[in-house]
């Protein structure tokens, strides 16, 4: 029965896992403009030229 | 039907551009579509029909080359990027969105632009090797998308987004959902034997995630309570921080002794249903500004002009800069931002930015000019005669109410009723343990804190919140925008209201024309419509757009003094249009409306008078009101308007004219003084003073796009009307929270029966908190949506 001392830092690493991925998505800014990114997903790809969203969040971190 | 414009969906009149098999108002539009056509970019059209604006052919961008300016307004710059934010006011739709982000194909040396719609802003990525700063403004005015940038852009700090509610609601939620698991079993099987033996791990792991909760999530509460208590105010905040505290120490202490399992699952609960209610309530308007002054209207920079040796030297300086005895060159549509002489022959100047009044006012050489001013005709050029800060207009803003914050003064119900409530649950606390004292000792302590932990006020903390929060969404539905949820028991409280006349309760688009003098021949008729066609200044349209001609003639001649009038021939006759020094004649006397005067060579025939129109619904709005509400009106006009409103405002209603700012202002101090709650509704930057001096200050606003001033609400004016609705809604939104108060002292009674009997175990507490918070929230926000949809909105 001991493995459960296993399975609890299992899944508690799992849930960290997932929370640290939530303050990451906070910190990069995703929930500052909830509108523009559901309108874009729409676009249709062939017309927009391929654009590097890496860019401005190195920008805003500088 | 006449047809829409293809590019931006205004009417085209009768005789619209055809290109391309599309119709098109102007060439202005034209010339946008056909580089969209040109650049592959014609699935703008494709997204939202008819998106574009006309756009705006100016030349004020010089400023643009200064260095120092530049610096100022880019975020970001090395050797050969620079990223630059924009302020876009046009920003409206999904084509917008698309066009935005693919300037790239419009210019090779923009790199990447991202739009953020709901700020409307757009951030671009431009290379600075072959590009500047201007090409890029003027692109962008050049296909519709004027950027706005004001005196504001240059103050401005760096503000960081505030995220940490985020990461704080993320940690209360994260912990509340493991706790709860780990603290399941416990719940039911205490006795079970692999449950015994590994119950220890799961209370430290409990704890450990508990401790995040306490020591970070809920910071603010023990902040704002320490504050509380500092300013000898009971706020709620000193029960809730009382009771977690209370929770934390009881549920280690528990678990270091071995006595039970604590009360982590209810301790990171409640940090969590509370600041949901804090996240609920922040609701804003990221696309409106509550906090505007004169900076968001004044330009960044004007041309000074220099007279040295014969030659004009033209430089752009910031408008800081400026100093009595310069001389400036103020251009088309440009805004004056001091206070000046004028030294060209003439000018025509639109105060709608100060007054709200959107009759322009011409003046002649020599005349004093106020700031605020925006020149409509031609360029003229002007002697400073003070800085920028000692400006009639700019002074106003260092009155001390500009500075003053009205919210951190403010009580609000929650605080009321916490003071009671605070007390009330000390006493409980206190006379219980004394009870328990005598009849077991040994569960003295246990009850003590029981009835601290049970009676923290999470339902009646969250109550308010909602509610309000509930409340400031519908109202923002209804396009009335309210700066916080504090702003809506402000208007429940009010007993005065006081409004400004010109663009608040008239419109400033709408105007009723009539003729005045010797009735027109259809002869001279079709000549009058015939040469207002060919004009483009806004009276010519009004009037034309008025007429609805039927036969259009050809005209033999035509010719327009830019802000004097026209002249047209046909045939024999000669039209003369314009003002009355233009048609060449004497008005009798100085007549407040604004006039286009008529001339057939060589009688003068007559004039048409513009008068704004009230806004719709005025008359029984406030037939509505009085019954209420003590009514003033305070105009900056002259009291010429005085018998029409007696006629169709209640004799209740009283009117005062010819206000300053500063009058408009001290009149709501003085009623203020005399204990009456008033709320102030204006739109021009005169009402500056008075909207912050008042306890409430709603903006109106023709146009969300443009900017209001500083304020607590910005009311569309398509809205007005329902003022009154609004108001009652704010009263039975007050009501509202009154009844959940009830409700949660309800389930607050229960739990302190477990307390004070001591049979609180965390299975209870477990269930009672998020039941009682759940259930006020279902109850608030079903009552306020319902009552609502009753009162229409």
């Amino acid at each position: 029965m001991s493995v459960i001392y296993l399975l609890l830092a299992l899944s508690i690493c799992v849930a960290i896992v997932f929370f640290v991925v939530f303050l990451l998505s906070v910190k990069r800014g995703q929930y500052d403009d909830l509108h523009s990114p559901a309108v874009r997903m729409l676009f249709e790809d062939e017309l927009v030229e391929k654009t590097s969203n890496n860019l401005t969040s190195k920008n805003q971190k500088s | 039907m006449e047809a829409s414009c293809y590019h931006c969906g205004d009417s085209c009149g009768k005789h619209p551009i055809v290109f391309d098999e599309k119709k098109f108002c102007c060439t202005g539009c034209k010339t946008v579509y056909e580089l969209f056509s040109e650049n592959d970019l014609s699935c703008y059209y494709d997204y939202a029909e008819q998106a574009g604006t006309t756009p705006e052919v100016t030349e004020k961008y010089t400023f643009l080359d200064k260095p120092e300016i530049i610096e100022k307004l880019l975020e970001f710059e090395d050797a050969n990027i620079a990223v630059v934010n924009l302020y876009i006011p046009h920003i409206h739709c999904s084509s917008c969105i698309w066009l935005l982000e693919n300037l790239q194909k419009l210019n090779d040396n923009i790199r990447h632009s991202q739009v953020d719609f709901p700020k409307k802003t757009v951030r671009i990525t431009y290379k600075t090797e072959a590009y500047t700063l201007r090409e890029l403004v003027s692109l962008l005015g050049k296909i519709g998308y004027t950027p706005y940038i004001s005196l504001e852009n240059l103050d401005k700090k760096k503000t960081k987004t505030d995220r940490s509610l985020f990461y704080k609601l993320g940690i209360a939620g994260f912990a509340f959902g493991n706790v709860m698991f780990l603290s399941f079993p416990e719940y039911f099987e205490v006795s079970e034997f692999w449950l015994d033996r590994y119950k220890h791990v799961f209370r430290w792991v409990m704890f450990a995630f508990s401790l995040p909760v306490v020591f970070y999530a809920a910071q603010d509460y023990f902040i704002a309570a320490y504050k509380g208590l500092r300013a000898k105010s009971l706020t709620i905040d000193v029960p809730i921080a009382l009771g977690i505290i209370v929770l934390f120490i009881r549920s280690t202490t528990e678990i270091v002794l071995d006595i039970g399992s604590g009360f982590f699952d209810s301790l990171t609960g409640l940090v969590f249903f509370l600041l949901v209610g804090k996240f609920f309530q922040q609701k804003t308007y990221a696309f409106l500004s509550f906090e505007r002054d004169y900076k968001s209207y004044f330009p960044i920079a004007v041309t000074r002009v220099k007279h040295q040796s014969g030659k004009i030297i033209e430089e752009s300086i910031q408008v800081y800069e400026i100093q009595n005895g310069d001389h400036l060159l103020i251009r088309h549509n440009e805004l004056l931002p001091v206070d000046a002489k004028l030294l060209s022959p003439e000018a025509l100047l639109d105060y709608s930015f100060v007054t709200g009044e959107s009759k322009s006012v011409a003046k002649t050489v020599g005349e004093k000019l106020f700031a605020g001013g925006k020149q409509l005709e031609g360029a003229i050029e002007v002697e400073a005669l003070a800085a920028v800060e000692q400006s009639y207009l700019t002074k106003l803003w260092s009155q001390e109410i500009f500075s003053k914050d009205k919210d951190a003064s403010y009580k609000n119900i929650i605080t009321k009723v916490s003071r009671h409530f605070t007390w009330i649950v000390l006493l409980i606390a206190f006379v219980s343990t004394a009870i328990w004292l005598y009849l077991d000792a040994s569960q003295a302590l246990q009850v003590f804190t029981a009835v601290l932990i049970i009676a923290c006020p999470c339902a009646l903390a969250l109550s308010a919140p909602f509610t309000l929060g509930n409340m400031l969404r519908i109202f923002g539905y209804q396009k009335f925008y309210l700066k916080n949820a504090q702003v809506i028991e402000k208007l429940a409280q009010a007993d005065t209201l006081v409004f400004d006349k010109t663009g608040t309760m008239t419109s400033q688009e709408e105007k009723q024309i009539t003729y005045e003098g010797v009735a027109l021949t259809p002869e001279e008729q079709s000549l009058l419509t015939a040469s207002l066609r060919s004009s483009n200044h806004p009276l010519s349209r009004s009037l034309y757009s008025f007429l609805q001609s039927q036969n259009i003639t050809t005209l033999d001649s035509f010719s327009e003094e830019i802000g004097k009038g026209i002249t047209a021939i046909k045939g024999k006759q000669e039209i003369k249009i314009g003002s009355a020094n233009f048609v060449g004649i004497q008005t009798d006397n100085k007549l407040e409306e604004t006039s286009v005067y008529i001339k057939m060579q060589p009688d003068y025939k007559g004039k048409y008078i513009f008068v704004n129109k009230y806004r719709k619904g005025l008359q029984t709005l406030f037939r509505r009101l009085k019954n209420n509400y003590h009514l003033v009106i305070l105009s900056g006009d002259n009291d010429s308007q005085r018998e029409k409103l007696m006629q169709i405002l209640p004799s209740e209603t009283q009117m005062f004219f010819k206000q300053s700012p500063e009058d408009k202002l001290n009149y709501i101090k003085r009623l203020q003084a005399e204990g009456k709650k008033v709320v102030m509704i204006g739109d021009g930057l005169n009402d500056a003073g008075a909207l912050a001096q008042s306890d409430v200050g709603i903006a109106l606003s023709e146009n969300t796009n443009v900017f209001s001033p500083a304020c607590d609400a910005i009311l569309d004016a398509t809205k007005f009307a329902a003022l009154d609705t609004f108001l009652k809604a704010s009263k039975k939104t007050i009501h509202i929270i009154k009844a959940s108060f009830m409700l949660s002292f309800f389930y607050n009674v229960i739990g302190l029966y477990f307390a004070v009997t001591g049979q609180l175990s965390p299975v209870i507490a477990a269930i009672l908190m998020p039941l009682s918070s759940i259930s006020v929230l279902a109850f608030v926000t079903v009552y306020a949506n319902v009552s609502a949809k009753k009162m229409g909105l």
